[in-house]
């Protein structure tokens, strides 16, 4: 799966946990998840259960501590499916 | 000299009615919250028959952020939000503001975790999955997670306390919260409890041979209370909410009143005397109905209206004789006597919120509501007091003082005495 794809099916895990819809719409690997969509980090491990769920993959503790940006997010999806 | 506390704002959600407007309707014109359900009967309980609130989830979006909601689970959870929240906008506050308010707190309770919430924790984690529990659990399980989302969602930074006392939850909360304000602790509380009696709970209230089972066929007529053909109470849910403001503050800011809430008592009979686990001590009620008048500065003849506890046991009898035996008045003497029970069931831990928000309307309205299926009062009720005093039908009256009492397992009581603002 592209990178691209994927960056597009995580805007619909990220929909739930950010208030800035149209920050959302315009991410990039470069987005920061706690400081550019203002998620709460708490929220950082329901978003990654949530991609666990949708790809039906396994994130370890230790790749889910890397996870800052989007392009983290992708780099862990990426690595477990394809 | 000690600070008067006036009641500002209300919300509820009942069985019989979601918000204020429905509520009232309901109230005045004795309108049943209590419905059959289908799934009572399949497992097996003795009472197929409960007062749920229609309760649209959906609406919660309304009063919670995107995020919040998304993953927010517990039905006793999303009738406290919407009850507070609806108690806080009816007192003319806004909602979302960035400032903490430090002088307004929030005294909340409930009884037991939903126990159809925790099931959910057990499964995953007895499955090995603990890891895909989330972040959203514990602040959910929490004794404390109703009131987290009440004072996240208000702002609120005065003390913010999760209570429990069984069936004196409602009445204990707001007395609680009144005393905050009355001391200067505070000057705003927003207070209340709630209540969701999910089929675990229901199925241990059952087994304890407490509940209405004779009258599933007509679910209307279960809940009888003061009635000879009482049989046990009928599980209900909800909550109740209110917004009580120090005197000086609500009328700086031109807010309604809808009545004063004069004084109130909390005590327990200890056990004993008479007292046990399930069973309330008559010394301890007794001394908490005296406590209550006492505390308000009233005589006990000017009382207008009990709102009693009277759940549609065997305890009823007891519960007025009580009363009589608190305000020193009987027969003919004894004021009208209302329970709202008998529209809605026993909603445990919301009972006297609930029922303390009904007391206020009706203060505010100038009526007495009636005590639906009272059509065969119990003759050892009626050897202490009229019958007069137990009003079948909606009475317009001149309503001054009401007193409001709940007794909850672990022998805790809770009376409260509003009044018409003056």
């Amino acid at each position: 799966m592209e990178r691209r794809a994927i960056l597009d099916e995580l805007k619909k895990v990220l929909y739930p946990y950010t208030e800035d819809k149209n920050g959302l719409e315009n991410i990039d690997e470069n987005t920061n998840l706690v400081k550019d969509l203002k998620i709460n980090s708490a929220n950082l491990v329901d978003i990654i259960i949530d991609a666990e769920a949708k790809y039906n993959i396994e994130i370890d503790f230790d790749s889910a501590e890397k996870i800052v940006t989007v392009g983290d997010c992708i780099n862990a999806i990426a690595e477990k499916i394809n | 000299m000690s600070r008067r506390v006036v009641i500002t704002g209300l919300g509820v959600v009942a069985p019989n009615g979601v918000g204020v407007p429905a509520f009232l309707n309901a109230i005045r014109n004795g309108v049943s919250g209590i419905r059959y359900d289908q799934t009572y009967k399949d497992l097996h309980f003795n009472c197929q028959v409960a007062g749920m609130p229609e309760f649209d989830w959906g609406r919660l979006k309304n009063y919670v952020s995107e995020i919040t909601f998304h993953g927010l689970q517990g039905h006793a959870l999303g009738y406290g939000i919407m009850a507070a929240l609806d108690a806080w906008t009816d007192a003319g506050n806004l909602i979302g503001g960035k400032e903490t308010s430090w002088d307004t707190g929030c005294v909340f309770g409930s009884s037991v975790p939903e126990c159809e919430v925790v099931k959910k924790i057990y499964n995953r984690v007895d499955a090995g999955e603990a890891k895909k529990l989330g972040s959203r659990v514990i602040e959910q399980m929490m004794n404390s997670s109703i009131t987290a989302y009440i004072s996240g969602r208000l702002g609120l930074g005065n003390r913010i306390i999760a209570t429990s006392a069984a069936c004196a939850t409602g009445a204990q909360a707001i007395l609680m919260g009144y005393e905050y304000i009355r001391q200067g602790t505070a000057g705003r509380m927003v207070v209340g409890s709630s209540e969701h009696v999910d089929p675990y709970i229901f199925g241990a209230f059952d087994s304890m041979r407490i509940l209405s089972r004779k009258f599933n066929h007509a679910p209307e007529k279960a809940s009888r209370p003061m009635s000879q053909s009482a049989g046990g109470f009928v599980p209900g849910s909800g909550a109740g909410a209110m917004v009580l403001e120090d005197l000086e503050l609500a009328l700086a800011r031109g807010a309604r009143i809808y009545a004063e809430l004069l004084g109130g008592s909390c005590n327990s009979g200890g056990q004993r005397n008479g007292g046990s686990m399930t069973s309330p001590a008559s010394p301890g009620v007794i001394r908490c109905i005296t406590n209550a008048v006492t505390s308000a500065g009233i005589d006990p003849l000017a009382i207008d209206l009990i709102s009693g506890h009277l759940t549609a046991t065997a305890a009823d009898t007891i519960e007025i004789q009580n009363w009589c035996l608190g305000l020193g008045r009987n027969g003919r003497n004894f004021p009208p006597v209302n329970s709202l029970k008998s529209m809605i069931g026993h909603s445990l831990s919301a009972a006297g919120s609930i029922e303390s928000v009904a007391a206020v309307l009706q203060i505010a309205h100038q009526f007495i509501h009636p005590n639906i299926n009272l059509d065969d009062p119990n003759p050892e009720i009626l050897r202490q007091i009229d019958p007069d005093c137990l009003p079948v039908k909606a009475v317009e009256k001149e309503l001054k003082t009401v007193a409001k009492a709940n007794f909850g397992f672990g022998d805790v009581n809770a009376c409260l005495i509003f009044s018409k603002y003056n």
